[in-house]
């Protein structure tokens, strides 16, 4: 086993996962069925805010088909209150959240009644015969409205619609300012956003009733998660309950839930002793499956007169919805460390409002809390050099931390261990062009072209790889944020890798195996990996957050190497030489001084499996575990560019050109980044320019469909241009950084801050995402009527 | 897919099809191909008794040569009128505007009978008939294009009786542009615009404009029609001919346009799409 190749590590593999679901060769939950299945319909309420006076299941019950009905009322015993692990405040308000509603309905969307038929036709049939009467209540659907003494409830109970006050001042903002030459104030809105994960959610609960012990199916990030909570929720015992997610297409945070549907799944099942699927439509996954982003952002910069950055502010209004799912008030606050971003200055300030409001809860969307804060520094640079006549990278420039800075400190108190600002921009602007744009932007403006021309920049940083245990204790998480792997040589040679993190697209299989091969020196097609399910890997945290190569890779790195210390030891023993005078190279041992002799990996697996030959008192067989805490976050960053041309008659933008150089440490699989960045970019872009959730005044939800909410496709989106640069991270033995999100965090101030600069000359300062044509020709006509 | 249930009927010719729709009554759907029909009744906005499928009945594809016009069959594909050599040469618009609708799958299924049919003043193809002057044939009678169109989503069909063709003037060698301003790729016209216009020497001797959603039904712009008859096919003087592009229009307000930008777009698209169609000439 002398086969010198290329390291696995940095190797542009195709992901060993694909031909499997590319091909449909594979189980998606709504795949998976059982003898005796039966199917759940959930009546959902038309309105946000009403009194249920009467919920009544009889007719339902009469359905064909039908096996059974229930109200929320005739579940209250046992369907208990969904869970939020991350109460971020000591005082925070946490209402009761029933799986189906009792008493009240706080949400278009909100669960009202249950039907169990034999097929999906007969529940979805039935439910139109469950009569129901409300009273209707005023909805709760702005954020400022909402905390007036005066406004309706969404929890009459809780006497306010605050959910909770955070607050984390880093210094003396107010002496900052006053010794600030210029003070910007701006009001950015995030609006809200629907996942919209190819999959749609699904679960499916198989019971033995006899031995009370249940496996639960879903379309789901985090089948360890899930486990413990719904056994906290239902009182099934832990030990009880089987957790898997098959394959999952897609998450992008919606999937990292706890939803009310896995719970009646798994009580139905129960009270019923039947298998029991729920597999949701689009157009109900718009309305029930938790929304992303909303938010106000009041923010504040102070600088001097030459650019330099003295202090921030930021106070954000962050909307929950209806009721605090799983980590919802978590989400803004996930964000507080990051409004500095790349920048150095004296004093930052930061404070979250979060507030209910009768509309689908919310909780995490791809960046969960970095793309608000990023979107918020980067829009503001970019009107500061538009206020002190500066070229915004320039700005930037003067004010980012340098390269021979790191490790540092920021003001906020996060130390980035590693980064190189000067490299990735010095790359993106040659990629881009940036002189040249810049000229022909100036010609255009000269000209009075209809189509102007915008450059955006966002050299953005975010932190990701959730999380060091002791930090979520600080920030009151109710979990750690660790993970764990372990290998097992097999007697052949061949390799097993259990992961506690859970792949739902992001290549798993592929970079594990990656990971493994390359400390083990066995072939990358001799390792296969294992997760998802909690009886096959039973000790995780999933994935989310950027997190599974950081600290779940690092994981499986870790007890490869563990794998490769045993193994030394067997070398040793069976070769008759002193470990230390073992060379261990492309997955064979070797005595210093004479190659000849040698132990290949799998022989020393095989020695270990028959355990004829070991030292005395080595336990027989070759495997490892270990488990990651992280010490810190791990600090991507890059910088994007984007010029787009407005079309100033229509309001229509165009994106021309789109170059991003992100620095995200050692790469374990190229393609697997550039897909990671392709599709971040591509989410980034759509809340720029085409995703809103939308809601009438009564409170309906407005974009309940692809029809109507518009998530962008290929011909939407321009080609792409994509490098990295590589500054290894110093915090993990790899040197890696988490990828997921970065292209989300990054592209959407770019985009917006390229519209902007396309219509400054205008008199345009401030577009509201999405930029829909309509808006962008609105504020023209604005602008102008100002000129007048 | 979780429709409620229905018969369905698979006729395989014309007549069986007309008996199956006045046996069902108001009930009934025809399925041209199910580019609208399957998703209201996957959303359950659309509750028939009987759903007829006339996807099998083999003379109601294709395209012929007529002497002075093309007969369309109502069940060709969208894929397969795009492509089709006849219908770039003679009614260029339709082929053009057809490239528009919806995507490669759907348009593999849908058809323009069914599109036509379906009377959606958002969808693509109502206007172009429209600014063609086209005849759509029925199993009773011939109705103009600009008797077809009743209002939102509705057509002059009676319940049995079926559209089997459309017929589609000749305009060999007039310009022709489809101007779609919509949000996505896959998304409905914000507004569309269907110009055909006859050139002479410079000039635009006839013009002929629908406009897509901008009204309960297409619509055709005159006013904007009679000015451009006989201006220069300059940007000055189609611009003064097209400032009345939204009269007599009543667009309606959704997410992603009010009536007031929709009349905005319409003034805008139909300059661009009658310079774009009185442009150089082009080849099929």
């Amino acid at each position: 086993m002398t086969t010198s190749s290329e390291p696995e590590i940095g190797r542009a593999r195709l992901r060993k996962e694909d031909a499997r679901l590319i091909t449909g060769q594979t189980n998606w939950t709504d795949n998976i069925t059982a003898p005796g299945l039966l199917h759940l319909a959930i009546l959902r309420s038309p309105m946000a805010h009403a009194r249920l006076d009467r919920v009544d299941v009889a007719a339902a019950r009469e359905r064909p088909g039908v096996i059974a009905a229930f109200s929320g009322a005739d579940l209250a015993a046992e369907q208990g209150s969904l869970p939020c692990a991350w109460p971020v405040t000591e005082d925070i308000v946490l209402p009761d959240h029933p799986p189906v509603a009792v008493d009240e309905v706080r949400y278009a969307g909100d669960p009202v009644a249950v039907v169990v038929a034999r097929d999906a036709y007969a529940a979805a049939d039935a439910l139109e015969a469950i009569e129901v009467d409300y009273t209707p209540l005023d909805p709760v659907l702005d954020l400022e409205a909402a905390l007036a003494d005066d406004s309706p409830l969404v929890h009459a109970d809780k006497d306010t619609n605050r959910c909770f006050s955070y607050h984390q001042p880093c210094g003396d903002y107010e002496a900052a300012k006053a010794r600030a030459d210029v003070v910007l104030h701006r009001r950015y809105h995030q609006q809200r956003l629907i996942p919209s994960a190819m999959e749609p959610r699904s679960v499916v609960v198989l019971p033995v009733a006899a031995a009370g012990e249940y496996t639960l199916y879903s379309a789901t990030q985090i089948p360890h998660i899930l486990r413990v909570m719904l056994a906290v929720t239902t009182g099934i015992p832990e030990h009880k309950l089987r957790v898997i997610a098959p394959d999952v297409g897609g998450g992008f945070g919606s999937k990292l839930q706890v939803y009310g549907e896995e719970v009646l799944a798994l009580i139905l099942a129960k009270r019923l002793g039947r298998p029991v699927k729920w597999t949701e439509t689009r157009s109900e996954g718009n309305l029930a499956t938790h929304h992303g982003r909303g938010q106000i952002q009041d923010i504040e910069i102070a600088a001097t007169r030459d650019g330099t950055l003295l202090g921030l502010k930021a106070d954000l209004l962050a909307d929950m919805g209806a009721y605090l799912m799983l980590l919802t008030p978590s989400i803004p606050i996930l964000g507080a460390t990051m409004f500095p971003a790349i920048y150095k200055m004296d004093a930052y300030d930061f404070r979250c409002t979060g507030v209910f409001t009768t509309q689908t809860p919310t909780d995490a969307y791809r960046g969960a809390g970095r793309p608000e804060a990023t979107y918020a520094i980067e829009r503001i640079m970019d009107d500061l050099a538009a206020e002190l006549g500066r070229d915004p990278l320039e700005l930037r420039r003067h004010n980012w931390i340098k390269h021979e800075e790191f490790p540092y400190t920021t003001v906020a108190g996060m130390t980035y261990d590693s980064g190189n600002y000067e490299a990735a921009t010095d790359r993106a602007q040659v990629l881009f062009g940036y002189d040249e744009l810049v000229a022909e932007r100036a010609k255009r403006n000269e000209q009075g072209d209809i189509f102007r021309l915008g450059i955006g920049i966002s050299t953005y940083t975010e932190m990701c790889g959730l999380a060091p245990s002791r930090w979520l204790r600080d920030m009151r998480s109710g979990a750690g944020g660790w993970e764990a792997a372990s290998i097992r040589m097999l007697p052949t040679g061949k390799a097993e890798v259990i992961t506690g993190t859970s792949p739902h697209g992001q290549g798993h299989a592929t970079a594990w195996s990656q990971i493994a091969a390359d400390v083990l020196g066995i072939p990358f097609e001799d390792v296969e990996v294992l997760h998802g399910d909690t009886k096959l890997a039973p000790v995780g945290l999933d994935t989310y957050g950027s997190r599974s190569l950081v600290v779940g890779g690092t994981a499986v790195y870790e007890a490869a190497q563990k794998v490769v210390a045993k193994a030394r030891q067997v070398a040793a023993h069976l070769m008759e030489a002193n470990e230390a005078d073992l060379e261990f190279s492309n997955g064979a041992f070797t005595v210093q001084g004479s190659p000849e002799a040698q132990k290949s990996i799998q022989e020393v697996a095989f020695a270990a499996f028959t355990s004829h030959h070991l030292p005395d008192g080595m336990q027989p067989t070759l495997s490892a575990e270990h488990v990651t805490d992280p010490d810190t976050f791990s600090f991507p960053h890059g910088t994007h560019l984007c010029a787009v041309e407005v079309d100033t008659e229509t309001g229509a933008v165009k994106i021309r050109s789109y170059v991003c150089v992100d620095d995200i440490g050692k790469v374990v699989n190229p393609l697997i980044v550039e897909g990671q960045v392709h599709g971040g970019l591509a989410q980034g872009i759509a809340q720029a320019l085409y995703e809103e959730a939308v809601y009438d005044e009564d409170g309906n939800l407005t974009s309940g469909t692809l029809a109507d909410y518009l998530v962008p496709g290929a011909p939407d989106l321009p080609e792409f241009v994509t490098d990295r640069t590589e500054t290894p991270a110093t915090s993990n033995p790899m040197g890696v950084k988490g990828v997921g999100e970065a292209g989300t965090i990054a592209s959407t101030p770019a985009v917006v801050n390229a519209v902007v600069d396309a219509l400054r000359p205008l008199g345009v300062t401030e577009i509201r995402m999405p930029c829909t044509p309509e808006r962008v020709w609105r504020a023209i006509q604005e602008a102008k009527e100002a000129s007048r | 897919m979780i429709p409620a249930a229905f018969e369905y009927a698979r006729p395989d010719s014309i007549g069986e099809a007309v008996r199956l729709l006045s046996r069902g009554g108001d009930e009934t759907k025809v399925l041209a191909g199910g580019q609208s029909l399957m998703p209201m009744l996957r959303m359950r906005l659309s509750f028939p008794d009987l759903v007829v499928d006339v996807g099998r009945i083999d003379e109601l594809r294709g395209v012929r040569d007529d002497g002075d016009r093309l007969v369309i069959g109502a069940m060709t594909t969208h894929h397969d009128v795009m492509r089709d050599p006849l219908v770039r040469e003679h009614a260029g618009l339709l082929a053009a505007a057809t490239a528009t609708v919806a995507d490669p799958a759907v348009r593999h299924r849908g058809t323009l009978g069914g599109s036509l049919a379906h009377a959606d003043p958002a969808g693509d193809l109502p206007a172009v008939v429209l600014a063609l002057d086209a005849e759509l044939v029925t199993t009773e009678r011939t109705i103009r294009a600009a008797e077809f169109f009743r209002d939102y989503l509705q057509s002059a069909l009676a319940p049995d009786e079926l559209l089997t063709q459309i017929r589609v003037p000749k305009l060999t060698g007039w310009g022709y542009h489809y101007e779609k301003f919509h949000r996505v790729a896959q998304a409905w016209a914000v507004v569309g615009v269907a110009a055909a216009v006859r050139r002479d020497n410079g000039r635009i001797a006839e013009a002929r404009i629908g406009l897509t959603n901008m009204a309960p039904t297409p619509v055709r712009a005159s006013a904007t029609e009679e000015a451009l008859a006989g201006a220069d096919a300059t940007g000055p003087a189609v611009e003064e001919a097209t400032r009345d592009a939204a009269e007599g229009t009543r667009p309606s307000a959704d997410a992603s346009a009010t009536p007031e930008y929709r009349e905005h777009l319409a003034r805008v698209l139909t300059r661009r799409a009658v310079l774009a169609a009185a442009g150089p000439e082009r080849t099929a």
